[in-house]
């Protein structure tokens, strides 16, 4: 690897993360690996498939994913770890376009902790799970000498079914297609940051964490040409769609006035001098889709809950590659991949 | 609070009444302070101004004006058996004359990063079999809250908590840069946080003795707009004088409370600003009350200038000789992940702004 040690900067879902991630992989190097989508197929052998003629655009495909979560503190306004483990995996699994079918679980919990907790955590992952009919099928617990974990860390696994037909790849975006989100951005790092600061700033505010596989599922009812979809969490929307522009190779967009920020969020990011487009969410997808189709995939997606508040924030043009923020004051400004973590600002 | 200072509109109004009284002449403004040259760089408002006039940024980011020789000396301390070193975020990813804090911590130095000098009260207390140093950093803006901190710790008897004052204070290194020959400029945009503590009348000694229109502005594009129109006014009636365009929040004399708590604990002492040198009374030192918690004394670090990073020109951007595309290493040799001088690590550095926000074609 090019880096000597690991620093936290290297976990903050920027380019320096990027890096890191791309050494992992390529120490791996298979296809599947290769494509870093946030979820991947699974290749079943030609010999193993059951109706020998189908063709691989006829066939179901079955899509895997992991993630791990290592959240401070494990309970927050709007959610916790638990809440967060299983919609973190859904949601990449959703990207995909996929529904859910199983999840596992591996907890990792230090010696100490409350098992009064333990159950609450355990809980939130099975309320959160049945909400979206999804089993936990199998699972690992690993105990750890006191400081050597955070309480408890989570990973969690899942697998998920794509229908004939879906194909959401970076690679299918081009001019003319439109970003779409489904509401506010930034609440969930907000939540986070004001909670671990104990920052008493008014108002709660509230984590979106929140499972979007029924969202995605509604969206490719409605245009199942739907290009891509990916959950902007760690580095925020900014991350996620300078890595789409640039492989892509078109410019996107964005209109600055239409991105929703809730007020006590802004608030937070103004005081500490952080920009909500580079904030972690965990209930939020953008979903890119061809410009004629906006109006009824938005429309789709405004039909539930987690979709009330969509709206499109962006389009896709010709361009080098690139992320353009058009200002509401007839400027515009390059968007650049974010290095690693915001810092406050002093002054 | 800030919709009515971020309207559409009163921009497109602001902007034409800009380029009304524009004289036509190269007019160069100075933004003193790191905020306003972001949201500057953010909203695109450079590309509302007139050709001739240009908006250069000044020395008005706490971490860019940090000498090398307080880095330097905050990594010895930070390797020293049971030290805690704690700082704002932005100073731990600035590089000293080998490694930074950030590389430190990962190599098992205890470093934390702060939102407030009052959270050591807590740690010191609770953790008593260490030592801690504060890395004190910051304008007049952040000095206020640093002082009641040291007025705690000492109404609290707590004997394990040390400081290093390297503050800095805004009216002397404006004095210095209008004093520099190689530096025109023909009006000051100044620092709208700064100016809540210290107050708009400050700047008149500026402004009148070297005939250089001051006015202190916001941060919203309303705000910033309006006070490059209160200054291009100025030049073009060949006017100086101090205006406040930031009436929302700033005061003829300032917060008297946060000045008198600022001078109770620090007395102003000559200080060394990266790039520019040695400025008389620009910085701040603990009064002889308070000469113990003193961090360089107590471990006995000396404090020892390293020069510049080859080829960097911070101290050049400091002080609106350059602007940072005009460094040979800007956005090459130092990005953000590689920063070579502390202008491209803070979120208030110029280059951090420039590299961050390129100018769109």
């Amino acid at each position: 690897m090019s880096i000597e040690r690991v620093l936290l900067i290297h976990g903050g879902g920027g380019r320096m993360a990027r890096r890191l991630i791309e050494s992992i992989v390529s120490t791996f190097d298979n296809t599947a690996l290769s494509r870093m989508e946030d979820a991947s197929p699974i290749y079943i052998p030609e010999h193993e498939k059951k109706s020998a003629g189908d063709t691989a655009e006829q066939q179901p495909r079955i899509v895997m994913t992991t993630d791990s979560f290592v959240v401070t503190p494990l309970f927050f306004p709007g959610g916790d770890i638990g809440k967060l483990s299983v919609c973190g995996t859904v949601n990449d699994l959703a990207t995909a376009g996929a529904v859910p079918a199983a999840l596992s679980v591996g907890l990792i919990i230090e010696e100490g902790f409350p098992v009064r907790d333990l159950e609450r955590v355990l809980t939130s992952m099975k309320e959160t799970a049945d909400s979206v009919s999804v089993p936990l099928i199998t699972g690992d617990t690993k105990v750890v000498e006191k400081g050597r974990g955070d309480g408890v860390y989570i990973s969690t696994a899942g697998v998920g079914v794509v229908r004939p037909g879906i194909e959401l790849s970076p690679a299918r975006i081009e001019e003319g297609d439109t970003v779409l989100i489904n509401g506010s951005i930034g609440n969930h790092e907000a939540s986070i940051l004001s909670a671990r600061n104990e920052l008493s700033l008014g108002a709660k505010i509230e984590s979106d964490c929140a499972p979007l596989g029924d969202l995605m599922q509604t969206v490719l009812e409605a245009a199942p040409e739907a290009k891509c979809a990916r959950d902007p969490t760690r580095g925020g929307v900014t991350a996620v769609l300078c890595e789409l522009a640039e492989s892509a190779g078109c410019t996107i967009t964005l209109d600055e006035e239409a991105i929703p920020v809730n007020e006590d969020v802004q608030g937070l990011c103004d005081i500490l001098g952080l920009d909500p487009l580079q904030m972690a969410n965990e209930g939020k997808m953008i979903v890119i889709v061809p410009g004629r189709m906006a109006q009824i995939v938005l429309e789709a997606m405004k039909t539930l809950d987690v979709g009330r508040n969509s709206v499109k924030i962006g389009e896709v043009q010709k361009g080098p590659g690139r992320l353009v923020m058009k200002t509401p004051y007839g400027t515009s400004r390059i968007i650049t991949m974010p290095v690693g973590n915001q810092l406050p600002r002093i002054c | 609070m800030n919709e009515p200072y971020r309207d559409r509109e009163l921009v497109k109004t602001v902007t034409r009444k800009i380029h009304d009284v524009y004289p036509g002449d190269a007019v160069k403004i100075m933004e003193v302070c790191g905020t306003h040259t972001m949201a500057i760089a953010k909203y695109g408002l450079r590309s509302l101004l007139p050709d001739g006039l240009s908006l250069i940024s000044g020395p008005g980011c706490p971490v860019c004006v940090t000498p090398s020789s307080i880095i330097n000396a905050v990594l010895e301390l930070a390797v020293l058996p049971n030290v805690t070193v704690a700082t704002f975020g932005d100073m731990i990813r600035v590089p000293g004359s080998d490694k930074n804090l950030e590389q430190l911590k990962a190599e098992g130095a205890d470093v934390r990063i702060v939102y407030s000098a009052y959270e050591l009260i807590d740690m010191a207390s609770s953790e008593k079999d260490r030592e801690f140093v504060f890395v004190s950093v910051g304008f007049e803006t952040t000095t206020p809250g640093i002082a009641l901190a040291i007025l705690e710790a000492e109404k609290r008897g707590i004997k394990n908590l040390f400081f290093i004052a390297a503050n800095r204070l805004v009216i002397p290194a404006l004095e210095a840069l209008c004093i520099s020959e190689n530096t025109l400029i023909d009006g000051f945009l100044c620092p709208g946080h700064v100016s809540v503590i210290i107050g708009w009348d400050a700047y008149r000694p500026i402004a009148d003795r070297f005939h250089v229109p001051c006015v202190v502005g916001g941060f919203e594009p309303v705000d910033i707009l309006t006070a490059v129109y209160e200054i291009v006014r100025r030049v073009s009636k060949g006017e100086a004088g101090v205006a406040n365009t930031y009436k929302r929040a700033v005061s003829e004399k300032g917060n008297a409370r946060a000045l008198e708590v600022m001078d109770r604990v620090f007395e102003p002492a000559d200080a060394a600003w990266r790039g520019i040198g040695t400025i008389p009374k620009s910085g701040l030192k603990l009064r002889d009350e308070f000469a113990h918690l003193e961090a360089l004394s107590h471990f006995r670090v000396h404090l020892i200038e390293s020069p510049d990073p080859k080829g960097c020109r911070c101290g050049d951007v400091l002080k609106g000789v350059i602007i940072p595309p005009e460094c040979a290493l800007f956005g090459k040799r130092c990005t953000p992940e590689n920063p070579v001088g502390p202008c491209m690590v803070s979120s208030e550095g110029s280059c951090a702004a420039y590299y961050r926000y390129p100018k769109s074609e």
